[in-house]
């Protein structure tokens, strides 16, 4: 790949920040005053005015949208916003890359990626209500009792399940690995509360084959993620976290409607994977650390593999418990928390707990991180995962 | 090879409606005549849906609906258990179930497999129509899917 064509390292994350997070429904907060307080909690991490600030990328039709937020900031020229369309969380990681193309292209200097919910004032995800009559896509699925996130993703699970024979015990250590993780880390909504094998065996079916922990929470609350050119970031309050690489990944008919991707049994990772390694110029064999978005444990399991972390054949030994723990584990995974026990901010608490790998500012470090990989969104139509790396990384 | 009921399976749910622009049309008509109605692309001859207005293959938008042999194959499945909907909290669980249908390209569509709820479920057998006429407004009928013999 031609350095011209590439962003590898020539952007940094250079702040992150985040709202106190909440359960479901319960902040005090507006939504949009959550967005504004994860902004100036990343610029002050980051050293840099929020005046500074001239692009926005958010994803999932976040409500807070650029122009109001520059009026909120008295940002003085709002020169690039972006919004990636995909379902759920899956443009968490394509929301920094989108920053990091406008600042490569020269479209913007600063560029906030950000994502709000308050769903005390704006509904949950997962339950769903009214009479009206339904149309479109949604009608092939919806009289059918198919309404929910788990629902859509469930029977890829089930399909995945019944073709490589693995998942069940792999997905059990997911969860664990997550609630492992949460009770070191203060900013987790699930901090205090642990989780072990008898408690996720015997926990209740959300529909077959997800139990309650395979599923992951709903909270209100913010994060927003800095991002400008590398040598800037050399006067900063930190040290940065390259982006090595960053890619969003569609597949053929992957938003086919009515469960008609091509390729179901996919986590939607495998167009990206070859292009987020060759991009980063490293291998899967460097990953320090993951970050794999859980909406749904079966889900992490198809995303590990694609990434080629570990291969269908041995999933099921390579993702216990103890090989995803941050202390000693060969394969530590969601090291805050995650969607299952940190925050459910769709996703972009796990690029910044990436961020905080690489700078070793984690509550569950891994010793000597230097590049961690967080993805989002396994199987919606448009995924997306990106590689973080300290400076030496560069080479 | 279909039968039909007037027997709501899941009562209280949003009913479907054909959408404005009329593209689906076709398919929810078809329900009601007890008929499995989808696209067809008379360049290339393929199936497909959810119902587009371009082929997917050839690119062409002659598209044509045709009326299919109204049986499949369970390609996935799953059981809800926890309601999302106020009209399921009573339900108890419910099968949804993914039908390929090998005979239409391959398309594959979801639908409800009625009877015991807690039935075992395997993958690959062979399933058919079971068209669910309701009352609504206005009526309409829905394509839920039962075990049936090898087709």
């Amino acid at each position: 790949m031609s350095d011209d064509y590439n962003l590898r390292g020539k952007v940094a994350v250079v702040g992150v920040g985040e709202t106190t997070y909440y359960k479901h429904g319960q902040s005090t907060d507006p939504e949009f005053v959550l967005v504004l307080k994860a902004i100036l909690a990343a610029c002050e991490d980051a050293g840099i005015s929020p005046k500074e600030i001239d692009g926005f990328c958010s994803y999932s039709n976040d409500r807070n949208d650029p122009p109001r937020l520059a009026n909120a900031l008295g940002i003085p020229e709002l020169r690039y916003s972006n919004m990636q369309w995909t379902s759920g969380g899956g443009g968490a990681a394509a929301a920094v890359q989108n920053a990091a193309g406008a600042i490569v292209a020269g479209s913007a200097n600063v560029v906030v990626a950000y994502r709000g919910l308050a769903q005390g004032q704006f509904g949950r995800f997962g339950r769903s209500g009214g009479s009206r009559p339904v149309s479109g896509p949604a009608a092939y699925t919806l009289p059918y009792g198919m309404m929910s996130a788990a629902q859509m993703y469930a029977m890829r699970t089930t399909r995945f399940m019944h073709e490589h024979g693995v998942g069940r015990s792999s997905m059990r250590a997911i969860a664990m690995a997550c609630y492992h993780h949460a009770q070191n880390n203060p900013r987790a909504v699930m901090h205090g509360r642990t989780l072990d094998e008898e408690t996720y065996d015997s926990s209740r079916w959300i529909t077959e084959p997800y139990r309650l922990f395979d599923c992951c929470l709903e909270n209100d609350g913010a994060a927003a993620i800095i991002v400008t050119r590398t040598d800037r970031a050399k006067d900063l309050a930190k040290a940065p976290a390259l982006v090595l690489a960053a890619q969003q990944s569609g597949g053929h008919r992957s938003g086919a409607t009515a469960e008609n991707a091509t390729d179901y049994v996919t986590s939607s990772f495998k167009p990206a994977v070859k292009y987020l390694y060759q991009q980063a110029g490293i291998t899967a064999d460097d990953i320090d650390v993951v970050q794999s978005y859980e909406n749904f444990t079966g889900g992490v399991v198809m995303s590990l593999i694609e990434h080629g972390l570990c291969t269908y054949e041995n999933a099921d030994e390579v993702l216990t418990f103890d090989n995803l723990r941050a202390d000693g584990g060969a394969l530590p995974l969601n090291t805050s928390g995650g969607n299952l026990a940190e925050c459910y901010m769709h996703g972009l608490g796990l690029q910044v707990e990436a961020v905080r790998q690489v700078r070793g500012e984690s509550s569950n470090q891994v010793p000597d991180a230097k590049v961690a990989l967080a993805n989002a969104g396994p199987m919606v139509a448009v995924a997306s995962t990106a590689i973080y790396g300290t400076e030496e990384t560069l080479g | 090879m279909s039968r039909s009921t007037t027997e709501p399976h899941l009562p209280g749910l949003r009913q479907p409606a054909a959408s404005n622009d009329g593209l689906d049309a076709p398919f929810w008509e078809g329900a009601q005549a007890h008929e499995l109605r989808v696209q067809q692309c008379l360049d290339c001859g393929l199936h497909q849906w959810g119902p587009e207005w371009m082929c997917h293959q050839c690119n062409s938008m002659e598209i044509d609906w045709v009326t299919i042999d109204p049986v499949g194959q369970i390609y996935s499945w799953q059981r809800p258990h926890h309601p999302v909907h106020r009209a399921l909290s009573d339900r108890g669980p419910y099968i949804i179930v993914l039908v390929e249908l090998p005979h239409a390209s391959n398309i594959r569509m979801v639908g409800n497999l009625l009877g015991d709820p807690m039935q075992d479920i395997e993958i690959g057998a062979p399933v058919s129509v079971v068209f669910e006429d309701r009352e609504g407004d206005p009526d309409f009928t829905l394509v839920q899917w039962e075990a049936s013999p090898a087709n």
